[in-house]
């Protein structure tokens, strides 16, 4: 709605912004000035090669890691010195590389324990329906212990336990690792149907073709800093991105 | 480089160290000899511990098992025919006709021998010992020698008939003086230093740091933990004899937890992995300790020299794990350092110097003007 | 010879809960920190000495029992705020090593406190009437602590059980133990976690502080120090990091302690004629009269059997690498 006068609508806040952070491991530089930004409702993917900074930036958003420089904004907000459960409780859930699901907790504990940081109590059957309509094999195996579950299956947890919480920007981490292209190809329509229902979501993948497939905008993370970043059908046809990334 | 050269350096702090304790032993201060005795003791101590656990990362606890194994041992040898028949009178046969009391002039031969073999005693058995332990890392490693520690003291306390049991062992000869425990002191520094520098040195950092990394490195035929281990605790075993002929009555209780603690703090203070930060931690802590003491004599507050220590420990471990000097060394050894030395002109190079200009030859090195 | 097995029992079992309610707080707090914490033992020391000031200013049990048990806790709490918080994510060691020292600070600031209180350094422990004398069933005398002991371990561990298992702190505290980086994104607060770990060790150890002075009768600052090395021992045994391993390991020690005791006597506990004349000569001269005073050397060497031949104890898993 615009009034005569009235200034003109400014652009919307990112959800997420990245701004020149810079990471440290001992002496290695993982992340060396790196932004990035990902507004309301989209799917942004970060691509690039093994040790590129990719995981490193997940865990620098979610916590885990604390940015030498730089800046981290979420919805206004200011982060990157904040402690993790604090950042979950301000609604980030990061599903982690390699999926760490509780193998000695039933299925049920595990997302029992992804809604412990949920904003609003006595909301736990309805996100536990939720989670199940999404994972229908989740529902079947509650009782059982969550190492006994396959990899596709612990992956399925794994989402299904960030999802708890009502995250509003889930950050994924290689939810295709280990998983056989069946299991991938079933994973990546949940996310496709995850970001159909309106989810933010910020995805790191070693599979490009996939990531490329789901995502709005990427970035190509290249040594730590942003190689290449542009949406999602402009870096599909890129000659680098094809190179590097899509050959195999 | 000439050899008189090399050795210029050592030779000199030698030298100087021998006049310091010739000084010290001629002035009769039984005070200040018995400090200094007392921080050579634990000199050798940290170092040696140093060295097994220091330099490999592979810690551990039970070192002054060694040294119990060294004192009692040392002891049991040197004790003259008469004590033994009244104070150990259930000796096997063959320990009880052993008496290493023997003198060679005025140098006491005997307790030179029985330190030796008390130590060999305690490395034969670290060497079994680490055989078996030397495979786990980390707190593993720390609690199984800590076991070590534990089986030997109810060892002690079980062999009456070797080791007088709980009661204390006692009339041992006091054979130890400065000039023990300053070579030895300057031996077991000697060893450190040079194994630090020796390719099993190298290995032994590389598997601190790394473990897998030095593995698939390369196999040395002696395993350089296993090889740190046992040197470590036979000095740890001198030490325990130094000991024992210094206090000249003690039980196992002495040889357990507090003194291990002690010890460890000492190493951690210097930085484990520098050997010049063992010597320089030993004396401070013992120099505190000694201040502390006196406190608590006047206060009457027993009790607060250990609390005292272990607070700075818990302070340096989380504020600066790495000691005063991590793996670095202090850089006296730049007096040591032989380059240094080729700028000093020794009298008989003169003639040379002469000779050479004459014939017209080049200088030979480290000669003229330029070094 | 019934008497006597059925005595070497109820030892083994009163020991076992005693070790297994030591056990059990270390493990809970090495599951989730990775610290091996031997301030533990001092932990119990401490108990043992409020119980001497309360009990003997004429408080009443129950009452008693509650200052000791949160006196102790105040003290873990404590430990844990000023010397372990600051070293999260240290090295292994250094934080064993940490743990060596606070020990050293509670065993000489007691001696300290003691002194200054004019007290001499071993002190008589005031054992509450409830608790000391014997029980006798039939021809079978049993000090009635042994039996408090072994039903308190129960209780408590039952209780302990049912709150890892069933609130959500102890579901947490599952998870610390087993992830701690997922438990983290979980946004499970760490610092309250590891307090809670804390808090109820040292309750547990406040009561097998409480129970132990009864039955050892005099006390100095130095009890800790055994207890807490066995605890650790049964809590290897059963599965370093695991509750159930801890409680499992603390009765495996009780029963292996009594067997050096129990063995020697094996000559003459068989029955007649169960085996041969020349076995029961040989075990009767081969096994010294006493092999009680090696107890401890024994429980140290099966601690090095089980870390060589099965570090993570009889339920544990291998540990995985933390990479973060």
């Amino acid at each position: 709605m615009d009034d005569e006068g009235a200034p003109p609508a400014r652009r919307e806040q990112p959800m997420l912004e990245l701004h020149d952070v810079k990471v440290r491991y001992g002496n290695i530089r993982s992340l060396d000035g790196v932004s990035i930004t990902v507004d309301q409702g989209e799917l942004v993917a970060l691509i690039g090669a093994n040790g590129a900074g990719k995981t490193t930036t997940l865990r620098t958003i979610s916590g885990l890691l604390r940015p030498w420089s730089g800046s981290i904004t979420f919805e206004g907000t200011e982060i990157d010195r904040a402690p993790t459960d604090r950042i979950v409780a301000l609604g980030i859930s990061h599903c982690p590389e390699g999926r760490r699901i509780f193998g000695g907790l039933t299925v049920r504990e595990n997302l029992v324990l992804g809604a412990v940081a949920s904003p609003e109590h006595g909301s736990f059957r309805d996100d536990l329906e939720l989670v199940v309509r999404l994972f229908p094999v989740l529902g079947e195996r509650l009782g059982q212990a969550g190492g006994t579950l396959s990899g596709g299956e612990q992956q399925m947890l794994a989402i299904g336990r960030a999802l708890m919480s009502r995250p509003r920007l889930l950050l994924l981490d290689e939810p295709s690792l280990g998983l056989a292209p069946l299991m991938v190809a079933r994973i990546f329509e949940t996310i496709a149907e995850l970001k159909r229902q309106g989810r933010t979501i910020l995805l790191v993948e070693q599979n490009v073709h996939h990531a490329l497939d789901v995502a709005d905008r990427a970035y190509v993370l290249e040594t730590g800093h942003v190689a290449l970043e542009g949406p999602a059908e402009e870096l599909r046809q890129d000659p680098h991105v094809e190179q590097s990334y899509l050959g195999a | 480089m000439t050899t008189a050269r090399r050795l210029a350096g050592p030779g000199v702090a030698i030298v100087a160290l021998a006049v310091a304790f010739a000084l010290l032993d001629a002035s009769r201060q039984a005070f200040w000899q018995g400090l200094v005795i007392n921080l050579a003791i634990f000199v050798i101590l940290t170092v040696s511990l140093n060295l097994s656990s220091g330099f490999t990362g592979v810690f551990s606890l039970g070192h002054i098992g060694f040294m119990a194994i060294g004192a009692y041992a040392a002891a049991i040898l040197t004790l003259p025919f008469r004590e033994k028949a009244l104070y150990l009178r259930d000796l096997p046969g063959w320990l009880a006709g052993v008496h290493l009391d023997q003198r060679a002039g005025p140098i006491p031969v005997g307790f030179l021998a029985a330190t030796l073999i008390a130590a060999t005693l305690a490395a034969a058995i670290a060497w079994l010992v680490g055989r078996v332990l030397m495979r786990l890392s980390g707190h593993f490693v720390a609690l199984a020698t800590l076991g070590f520690l534990v089986i030997v003291r109810v060892f002690l306390f079980n062999a009456d008939s070797l080791t007088r049991g709980s009661r204390t062992f006692s009339n041992v000869t006091p054979y130890t003086n400065l000039w023990w425990v300053g070579v030895w002191a300057l031996v077991v520094v000697y060893v450190a230093w040079r194994l630090k520098r020796s390719p099993y040195g190298r290995d032994m950092f590389a598997q601190r740091d790394d473990r897998l990394a030095a593995q698939a490195i390369g196999i040395r035929v002696l395993d350089p933990r296993l090889l740190a281990f046992v040197i470590g605790a036979f000095f740890a075993g001198v030490a325990g004899a130094l000991y024992g002929h210094f206090i000249t009555s003690f039980s196992p209780t002495v040889f357990y937890f507090d003194l291990t603690f002690r010890v460890i703090t000492m190493l951690v203070i210097g930085g484990m992995g520098s050997v010049s930060g063992s010597v320089i931690g030993a004396a401070l802590i013992i120099t505190l300790s000694e201040l502390l003491r006196r406190i608590e004599d006047a206060t009457l507050l027993y009790g607060l020299s250990a609390i005292v220590l272990a607070g700075i420990f818990i302070l340096i471990i989380t504020f600066r794990r790495d000691g005063l000097f991590g793996q670095r060394e202090v850089p006296i050894d730049r007096l040591f350092d032989p380059a240094l030395w080729s700028r000093v002109r020794l009298p008989w190079g003169r003639r040379r110097r002469r000779a050479a200009a004459s014939a017209g030859e080049p200088l030979p090195p480290g000669s003229g003007p330029d070094g | 010879m019934t008497q006597y097995v059925l005595q070497q029992i109820v030892n083994a079992l009163s020991a076992g809960s005693l070790y297994a309610l030591m056990a059990v707080g270390l493990a809970m707090v090495f599951g989730i920190l990775r610290l091996i914490n031997f301030a533990h033992g001092d932990l119990m020391m401490i108990a043992a000495y409020v119980a001497v000031f309360t009990l003997g200013a004429g408080l009443p049990l129950a009452a008693a029992i509650v200052v000791i048990v949160v006196g102790t806790v105040v003290v873990g709490l404590l430990m844990e705020r000023i010397a372990y918080r600051p070293l999260r994510g240290a090295p292994d060691v250094a934080l064993l090593l940490t743990s060596f020292a606070v020990g050293q600070i509670l065993q000489n600031g007691v001696l300290l406190i003691t002194r200054l209180a004019g007290l001499p350094v071993q002190i008589a422990f005031p054992s509450p009437e409830l608790l000391s004398g014997v029980v006798t069933v039939g021809a079978f005398t049993v000090p009635k602590v042994n039996i408090v002991s072994f039903v308190a371990g129960v209780v408590l561990l039952g209780l302990l059980s049912f709150f890892v298992t069933r609130t959500t702190l102890g579901l947490s505290m599952r998870a610390s133990a087993e992830d701690l980086v997922a438990a983290r994104l979980m946004g499970i607060n760490v610092n309250r976690v590891v307090a809670a770990a804390f808090a109820i060790g040292s309750a547990l150890a406040a009561v097998a502080g409480l129970l132990f002075a009864i039955q050892a009768g005099q006390i100095n600052p130095y009890i800790g120090l055994t207890p807490v090395l066995k605890a650790f021992v049964a809590a290897v045994i059963g599965g370093f990091g695991s509750i159930a391993g801890a409680v499992l390991g603390g009765y495996v020690l009780g029963l292996l302690e009594v067997l050096p005791t129990a063995l020697p006597g094996i000559g003459d506990i068989l029955p007649p004629g169960s085996v041969p004349p020349e076995v029961r000569l040989a075990l009767q001269q081969w096994l010294p009269s006493s092999l009680a005073s090696w107890r401890d050397a024994f429980v140290f060497i099966v601690l090095i059997v089980m870390l060589l031949v099965r570090p993570y104890g009889i339920l544990g898993k291998p540990e995985r690498e933390e990479t973060l």
